[in-house]
């Protein structure tokens, strides 16, 4: 099951330049969070923040306090074991070229010493009819490459990999925008479905998109977190001129 | 969710409440069939940070390796040569006499033979290596192109004993018998070309030498050439050139550091080769104006005597010779890298291996 | 003008197409069984053969392997990985530079640290020889590989909670492997037929030898020696050698490309 996360006083630098600016945000279990802001606003390095991702760009840095469930992201728990429980899906897909299909949503297990063939088997089959391509592909696991497969069958290769490794937290870093309207519609579908047991955070440049499969938004602008609320708030009557002023097109 | 974990936005503070999420219902329950009944998570346990600092640091270890190794060839060269360095000093350099019997160690004459063999080999390849990449580059079909390319690189593949093995049965007889009598002949006045044809001789290494590095001169003054922007040949044609002018003016100016960079690689690998050189240079280490003359380089001075030095004073004069072939070689390589970057942009020019 | 540049072309290509010619004619013509089987006749003897040679150039590689092309390896994921910084310039410099070092030197040196230290030849002292020269070339075209695989794919493995180690190893190395495996088999190719830095360190046997602390022959060796010998029968065999030589270094290379291509899925 998902667990919430609290972020308090979050700010994050690339070497002298500072990205994001005192983010607190309380994000709700089982439920999908869409973050929203014109590009370029922190929204996706606030998202690789949550697991540690900002990090691996040379000269990034982070303080603040990150807690998802019980644990402290940037206090004693390696990122390592932090990545275990948080799955990332990003902005395009990736997967492994050189592994199969079935090699691709087992490699999370695998890659960290899981070695219980038959279980393997059970889970990859179970994250990819989670993912809706297990009928798609089901001929070919071993025969074909990830990298074989459309963008769209790729990104929902992607998010089985991401669930394979059983998460409680799936972030997704605008998964969709690499992708045609109908891989489009299929992803959001399956979001809908699996906020059923994981906490969403998903970043997405698409206002449409945020409303459609989120309880939650947040808007971000120029490295800050400007509202946070209920979905339906953001978007019909937002506390802030400068929310109102993007939702409703008036720039960004 | 406990309430201090509300969030706490900066500029706006809405009123906690509706963030509180209304309670699922029942019957939103699972849309689909396809849920993953939550088992207990399959990694359990700590992740130990140790394997990825050790293994960071054996990464760090073998990098630092290849400084040590260079370190090792510096400190090899250096101690090796010091019984030779302390009995002669600076003279080494200028004095002709090579005599192990009398323990008298002098490298001029290698020296000269290096120097010799290596710009006769520029001034025969460096032409035609160029006329080969702009041929390649700007004029050749381009079916035409990868065969090419394909074969001039085969020719930095062969061994180079296979070349001296050629050049002792092919070249020097033609040497000996059409090339030195026709060159004596016609240039013979210049004092260059007189002297008995033996076919063994400074030219003959020279031409070998041309032979094997064409191949290295080309290839990189090919990866040179294509990276002039089309704006800048289409600019000269613009003006109403012609294709050679376009060449000479739009890609060869434009390429000029980096072709430069690219003969002096060549230099550097024809100053270092040793094995064809010493099969066909005549091994004597004498100066004599003609090139039809034997000589010696300082390489092969080292292939031939190195392992029959009998003498501490004898093998650590050779080693100096080897140390100073070292110090020409970095300078030479270090010199035609930096001009080739200026041109690639960084990009280590990839023939080079 | 466009006569001349062709010209130049026909020039360069006469002198390698005359080699080829010349070494698949006399080498053809020179090889035969006991060529293949036989050790060296005593001087001046005709028949025998280079099976020593070609045994001891084997061994003198498969050393040089061993030690080089993981060193090499490593030193490449160093710079990939790792050394995206002025230390990684300096070994990326120093790479460069020694990639020019004439063989001869590297004989030398490797002379001093292994045959000076053993008080003889050895095919151990060759192996570390060409190991030094394998190591640079290796190091930079792995780093070269491995710079081609995306970011997102070594992101991929970090978010699944992948450690860095074994997502270098596992994934980066893995998506590199027949980049890396070239750039390998371009070093071996490029050491297998030197000479030079075998002079004073393998030094050349003319019997059997199979201890690493002895002096061993090699097929480059060999042919120095008997190309500069007065013997016909010994020319015959140096021509022999050198084809086998090269289709022992082009049929290594081949190998390997074929293993590497066979272990390739589908659309990969």
């Amino acid at each position: 099951m998902g667990v919430g996360i609290t972020v308090e006083h979050l700010n994050a630098f690339y070497g002298k330049t500072q990205a994001l600016f005192d983010i607190n945000i309380a994000v709700q279990a089982n439920h999908a969070t869409a973050l929203i802001g014109p590009s370029g606003c922190g929204k996706s390095t606030f998202i690789r923040c949550l697991n540690r991702m900002h990090e691996t760009i040379p000269e990034a840095r982070v303080d603040g306090m990150v807690r998802i469930g019980e644990f402290s992201v940037y206090n004693g728990t390696s990122a390592t074991q932090l990545r275990r429980r948080v799955g990332m899906v990003f902005q395009k897909p990736n997967p492994f070229p050189t592994m199969s299909i079935y090699d691709n949503v087992a490699a999370g297990l695998k890659l960290n010493g899981f070695r219980n063939r038959k279980q393997l088997d059970e889970i990859v089959q179970k994250s990819l009819h989670s993912s809706a391509l297990w009928d798609e592909v089901k001929d070919s696991l071993h025969k074909k490459s990830g990298a074989s497969l459309s963008g769209g069958q790729q990104q929902r290769l992607c998010i089985a990999r991401a669930l394979a490794v059983q998460p409680e937290v799936l972030l997704m870093d605008e998964p969709c925008s690499a992708l045609d309207p109908i891989s489009t519609g299929k992803i959001e579908e399956l979001i809908f479905q699996l906020k059923e047991q994981y906490t969403i955070v998903i970043v997405t440049h698409n206002m449409q998109q945020a409303a459609r499969v989120a309880e939650f938004t947040g808007f971000f602008l120029l490295g800050k977190m400007i509202e946070f609320d209920k979905t339906e708030k953001v978007f019909t009557n937002p506390s802030d001129k400068r929310t109102e002023d993007y939702v409703t097109g008036r720039f960004g | 969710m406990s309430n201090q974990a509300l969030p706490r936005p900066r500029f706006s503070a809405p009123d906690p409440e509706p963030r509180v999420p209304e309670q699922r219902s029942p019957e939103q329950g699972p849309k689909a069939a396809l849920k993953i009944e939550t088992t207990a998570p399959l990694l359990q346990g700590r992740v130990s940070e140790v394997p990825d600092a050790l293994f960071g640091w054996a990464m760090r270890l073998c990098g630092f390796a290849v400084v040590a190794l260079l370190g090792l060839i510096v400190y090899q060269l250096v101690v090796g040569s010091q019984l030779s360095w302390h009995a002669f000093g600076w003279k080494f350099f200028g004095q002709s006499d090579w005599n192990p019997v009398e323990d008298q160690y002098g490298a001029l004459p290698f020296i000269f033979g290096t120097l010799v063999s290596s710009l006769l080999a520029l001034l025969i390849a460096v032409p035609l290596a160029v006329g080969v990449a702009v041929f390649i580059t700007e004029m050749c079909p381009v079916g035409l192109r990868g065969v090419l390319s394909f074969t001039t690189e085969l020719l930095a593949a062969i061994p180079s004993v296979i070349y001296g093995l050629w050049a002792i049965f092919v070249l020097v007889p033609i040497m000996r018998t059409f090339v030195q009598p026709i060159l004596a002949k016609t240039l013979g006045w210049t004092g260059l070309f007189t002297g008995p044809a033996y076919g063994y001789s400074i030219l003959t290494a020279g031409i070998i030498l041309a032979i094997m590095i064409i191949p290295i001169i080309s290839s990189i003054t090919r990866e040179v050439l294509t990276v002039v922007p089309q704006h800048q040949r289409e600019a000269v044609l613009a003006l109403g050139a012609t294709r050679w002018e376009m060449i000479r003016l739009g890609v060869l100016r434009n390429a000029r550091a980096g072709i430069v960079g690219a003969i002096i690689l060549g230099l550097g690998r024809a100053l270092g080769e040793t094995m064809a050189v010493t099969m066909v240079i005549g091994n004597r280490p004498e100066i004599a104006k003609s090139l039809f003359a034997f000589g010696y380089s300082m390489a092969s001075v080292l292939a031939n005597e190195f392992s029959e030095a009998t003498g501490d004073l004898y093998l650590s004069a050779l080693i100096e010779i080897g140390l100073a072939l070292f110090l020409v070689t970095i300078v030479v390589n270090a010199l035609a890298r930096i001009m080739v970057w200026s041109v690639t942009r960084g990009q280590p020019a990839k023939s080079i291996a | 003008m466009t006569g001349v540049s062709i010209l130049t072309v026909l020039i360069v290509l006469a002198p390698l197409f005359a080699i080829f010619a010349y070494l698949v004619y006399k080498g053809l013509g020179s090889i035969n069984l006991a060529f293949l089987t036989q050790t060296p006749k005593p001087v001046g003897e005709p028949g025998g053969g280079m099976a020593n040679a070609i045994a001891g150039t084997g061994v003198i590689l498969a050393i040089a392997s061993l030690l080089g092309v993981p060193l090499g390896i490593g030193a490449g994921i160093f710079l990939s990985e790792y050394g995206r910084n002025r230390y990684g310039d300096a070994v990326r410099f120093v790479s460069d530079v020694m990639n020019g070092v004439p063989s001869i030197v590297i004989g030398i040196v490797a002379y001093g640290l292994v045959v000076m230290r053993q008080k003889h030849f050895s095919a151990l002292a060759g192996g570390v020889a060409l190991a030094i020269m394998m190591i640079p070339t290796i190091a930079r075209t792995t780093e070269q590989m491995l710079l081609l695989v995306p970011q997102a794919i070594r992101e991929a493995a970090f978010g699944l909670g992948v450690s860095r180690w074994r997502t270098t190893l596992s994934i980066t190395l893995r998506t590199a492997t027949s980049g890396v495996i070239t750039g390998v088999m371009l070093a071996f190719a490029r050491v297998a037929g030197e000479t030079a830095p075998l002079l004073f360190t393998a030094f050349g046997n003319q019997f059997w030898n199979w201890r690493l602390d002895q002096p061993t022959a090699a097929l480059s060796l060999q042919i120095y020696t008997y190309a500069l010998s007065p013997f016909d029968d010994w020319h015959r065999q140096a021509w022999a050698g050198s084809l086998v030589l090269i289709v022992l270094i082009v049929s290594a290379v081949a190998a390997v490309r074929i293993v590497v291509r066979r272990g390739t899925l589908a659309g990969a």
